[in-house]
């Protein structure tokens, strides 16, 4: 049952003449049937309201929107064969779970016993036989987690929509229906497209990544790509916990290739690079190393557990590595950064875009 | 240990102080209501009645005159009951269907007609008296008991909108979102998700109307016709009738009989009452 979904070109204006806000400037995505897109972005950015032109909440001020390549636009909610999990989970209040989960087959006049039958197949499911008599109120959060999920899958639909399903849960829960999520797509196999601010979910859920900015679309790729080839520094900051180093300086030209000054060090680049340029280094790929040139001295060191960050204030401003968790520094030690020449980001410095630079893998 | 009580002491006082200033009003009627002629002649105002003498009642409710019509207060009474259930009934569900579209349903332009059915509560009645008259002239409802349920329902449906469309404001607006992706409609929504959590305004809107419209005076006697008069005008006129001797008792029964309706209606529903309108916000 695995649909397309194509948007094309579109725009959502609030307001007019004086007053227009532009919350969508020409949104482009394809997404193949079976993906798992996820929206990310910042509060504002206009994932939320792409979300629900999707779903047929809101209309499109400009553009086209195709599911399975019929065009949606115009076309009332219900007809668009689209299920949702709201954030709230919005289940019905005065209805029990199963006929919160019935609902939406009720509506579509499946017979009663069609309609129990495939209750009870989805509440096996999600594991939540035991509560289908209950009130929405009479739930603990992941159960009402659950029964949102078990309303969008009672009918099979087209497309999932998810809005910051999780983003009301505790960690822990969260962890786990991020891979209840993760498992029941894999079983179904139904197209999703899945909005959050949650860097983390973005990384696990998705099959590709669209990250938004301000009602533009920044970049969308693969998780691979979003982290390894960030579009932008945008994007470099945004995707990765912690976030990317990014360090100022100056590229001119050398015999073979560039060399890139920044405050207290230089690297030199295979490629042709000139002007001011941002280097970005991920915190994984810094290294402490006493021999090396590039020098700082530590302010912070955060254990995590499995990793422990180190915050080093260098020349070039302060920089954050990923460190074993046992590692020998303390605060205030004079240390020595390295990083490898192929784990380097480059950026220009004015337009924030992507340099592409030889001697990188990817 | 005085100093500790005190307040609270002070604070029951006056509690006390102001049940007493609303009840005695309402023990005199009783009292009055139940002694004969001679008690009330040579008694005592709060004096307790000798015996329970219900005479008074069986008067005022089937046979006081009101000028040279001596059928009681029962042909009013009735005439208030056929005004007020429909009105109530009308005035409520039109509220709330305003309240669903202006609260869930908005459009352009809404909010601008809140702002302007909000005048509606707050305009004195007085200045419609006229045009309302010309208007059940025209539609050939004039001295009816339709009549005056048409004026109650209009008068009312600028306050039972407020109150449903308040009250629904609270309801996330998902709730309709989700009840849209899953194929209800505008009146599936309504009934099947709405309607059902609104218990609490239900009871508010529904008291408060027939309160309103059971002790309305001024419609009943503006638009009433001989055969449409509501209680309370039949109240007024009774009590109003000269004749020699006034009988006190009746038009304390008489009084009785016209407000305990409404009593009634406190009695049964009050708890819900006062829920409701402390019930500011629905949990999803």
């Amino acid at each position: 049952m695995a649909a397309s979904l194509h948007i094309a070109g579109i725009r959502k204006i609030y307001g007019k003449d004086a007053h227009a806000v532009e919350v969508l400037k020409r949104i482009d995505i394809e997404v193949a049937p079976g993906e798992f897109l996820i929206l990310v972005g910042p509060s504002g950015c206009g994932k939320s309201t792409l979300l629900n032109i999707i779903a047929g909440l809101e209309q499109p001020s400009e553009g086209e929107l195709r599911i399975a390549g019929k065009n949606v636009v115009g076309v009332a909610p219900a007809q668009r064969d689209i299920a949702m999990v709201f954030q709230s989970y919005a289940l019905y209040p005065t209805m029990s779970v199963a006929d919160n989960i019935g609902f939406a087959l009720e509506m579509r006049k499946v017979p009663k016993e069609a309609r129990a039958k495939r209750i009870a197949e989805v509440a096996a499911m999600l594991q939540i036989e035991h509560l289908l008599q209950r009130r929405p109120a009479q739930l603990s959060g992941g159960q009402r987690q659950r029964v949102a999920m078990g309303r969008a899958l009672a009918r099979d639909p087209q497309l999932f929509l998810f809005d910051e399903p999780l983003s009301n849960l505790d960690a822990k829960l969260r962890v786990e229906m991020r891979a209840e999520i993760k498992r029941l797509h894999q079983v179904s196999g139904i197209t999703s497209v899945y909005v959050t601010h949650d860097q983390i979910e973005a990384m696990t859920l998705g099959s590709r990544i669209a990250v938004m900015k301000d009602g533009v679309l920044q970049q969308i790729g693969t998780p691979d790509d979003i982290y390894n080839a960030p579009a932008n520094t945008y994007v470099a900051g945004f995707i990765g916990s912690p976030t990317m180093n990014f360090i100022a300086g100056r590229a001119h030209s050398m015999p073979h290739g560039s060399r890139f000054d920044y405050q207290g060090g230089g690297v030199d680049v295979a490629d042709s690079l000139t002007g001011d340029v941002r280097l970005g280094l991920r915190p994984e790929h810094i290294h402490l190393a006493d021999s090396a040139s590039w020098r700082g001295q530590v302010a912070l060191v955060e254990p995590t557990g499995a990793d422990t960050y180190v915050v080093v204030n260098t020349e070039a401003g302060a920089v954050t590595l990923r460190t074993p968790p046992r590692v020998a520094v303390r605060v205030g030690d004079a240390v020595g950064l390295e990083f490898a020449r192929e784990n380097a980001h480059w950026f220009d410095a004015s337009t924030g875009l992507r340099l592409d630079v030889k001697g990188r893998t990817h | 240990m005085i100093v500790k009580y005190l307040p609270r002491a002070l604070l029951y006082a006056v509690l006390l102080l102001a049940a007493l200033f609303f009840l005695a009003p309402l023990y005199v009627m009783l009292a009055t209501s139940l002694k004969d002629a001679e008690q009330i002649r040579s008694g005592n105002l709060l004096s307790l009645p000798a015996t329970l003498n219900f005479e008074a009642w069986q008067l005022a409710w089937s046979s006081a005159c009101t000028g040279v019509d001596c059928r009681g207060l029962r042909p009013y009474f009735w005439n208030s009951v056929s005004m007020t259930i429909p009105a109530v009934l009308i005035s409520t569900a039109w509220g709330a269907v305003n309240g669903y579209v202006l609260s869930m349903w908005r459009f352009r332009g809404s909010e601008l007609l809140f702002g302007l059915l909000l005048f509606g509560v707050f305009m004195p009645f007085q200045v419609v008296l006229l045009p309302m008259s010309q208007v059940l002239g025209y539609l050939g409802l004039s001295s009816s008991v339709e009549g005056l349920v048409l004026v109650h329902c209009l008068a009312g449906m600028a306050g039972t909108t407020l109150f449903f469309r308040n009250y629904y404001a609270a309801i996330p607006k998902e709730l309709v979102n989700a009840a849209r992706m899953d194929g209800a409609g505008f009146w599936r929504i309504f009934w099947r998700i709405v309607v059902p959590m609104s218990t609490p305004i239900l009871m508010v809107t529904l008291i408060w109307q027939f309160t309103n419209i059971w002790n309305d005076f001024l419609f009943g006697v503006a638009f009433s016709g001989a055969d449409s008069k509501p209680i309370t005008v039949g109240l007024n006129n009774m009590a109003n009738t000269s004749s020699s001797v006034k009988s006190y008792n009746v038009d304390m029964a008489a009084a009785m009989i016209a407000g305990l309706p409404t009593m009634l209606v406190y009695v049964l529903a009050g708890q819900y009452f006062v829920k409701g309108l402390t019930a500011g916000a629905v949990k999803g």
